[in-house]
């Protein structure tokens, strides 16, 4: 847990109201939406230059946002600019690949494997698991009702 | 191009989606990691009842960027692969929906652990 109170405090800090909720509000509808329509930019350069259906291109903007988190974090600006966006750049998939990327450079120090390795999950772990587990539980519903029919 | 509607929408419903997280973050306890969860596990319920698809082709990236984006392709992973694999679809629908963005995530942050030196451990 040494690392994740670190991780922890970090997130904390990133969200501790210092201004009033509205403002906070405005920059983070400012900048998420922002990113998505920087993201449907990438979505018709992507559809223009590829053959791919609209649902892989769609997913090319997600790898590419993903990409571009990754560097600004790298490169240490990722949390100079979430300081004032907020949820407006952890909602969109940039804050998933921030919550990932962050602590597999802060973990370094302790090895690639259970550093590295294990940490990079911090975030990502809690994800992707309630999203598998979530989908399942659709995916026995939808069983349910295909065997009532 | 898309349409010129398409980018109004996915201004306002991309932003609208942060600042739905940021009230949830200055008035709750939430912290941003239970609001990722959070924002993953409502997107794979509005995917499967069929909301999420009239946003995305409402919205574009507005829609498929926010984490509920995520989700909702999850839940569109399952519908597939449980109509073509039944019962092993529950165990692989998921996954696949969402190979492309974790393996992404994990790819470049690897990486980027490579290439980019930590803050100093206290």
């Amino acid at each position: 847990m040494d690392i994740n109170k670190e991780e922890y405090k970090k997130l904390v800090k990133r969200r501790a109201p210092k201004s009033p909720c509205l403002k906070n509000c405005c920059f983070a509808f400012l900048i998420g939406g922002g990113i998505c329509v920087l993201g449907q930019a990438m979505f018709d350069f992507y559809r223009h230059f590829t053959n791919y259906t609209d649902e892989s291109v769609y997913v090319c903007v997600t790898v590419t946002m993903i990409f571009l988190a990754a560097l600004l974090t790298g490169l240490g600006v990722f949390d100079s600019i979430a300081k004032v966006a907020g949820a407006g750049t952890l909602v969109p998939v940039t804050g998933f690949a921030n919550s990932v990327v962050s602590p597999a450079i802060d973990t370094k120090a302790e090895g690639l494997i259970l550093g590295v390795g294990a940490k990079i999950f911090t975030v990502a772990g809690p994800v992707i698991l309630y999203g598998i587990l979530s989908g399942a539980l659709y995916g026995v519903v939808l069983l349910v009702m295909n065997a009532l029919e | 191009m898309s349409d010129p509607t398409t980018y109004l929408f996915a201004f306002l419903i991309g932003g609208a989606f942060c600042v739905v997280a940021q009230i949830l973050i200055d008035k709750t306890a939430l912290t941003p990691a239970r609001i990722l969860v959070l924002y993953v596990s409502v997107g794979v319920l509005l995917g499967a009842v069929g909301v999420y698809d009239k946003i995305t082709e409402l919205a574009g990236c507005g829609a498929t960027l926010p984490l509920c984006g995520f989700g909702a392709s999850i839940a569109k992973g399952i519908r597939k692969s449980v109509a073509e694999y039944g019962v092993l679809g529950i165990f692989k629908g998921g996954f696949t929906a969402a190979a492309a963005g974790t393996s992404a995530a994990l790819i470049f942050g690897y990486l980027a652990a490579l290439i980019f030196r930590g803050k100093p451990k206290k």
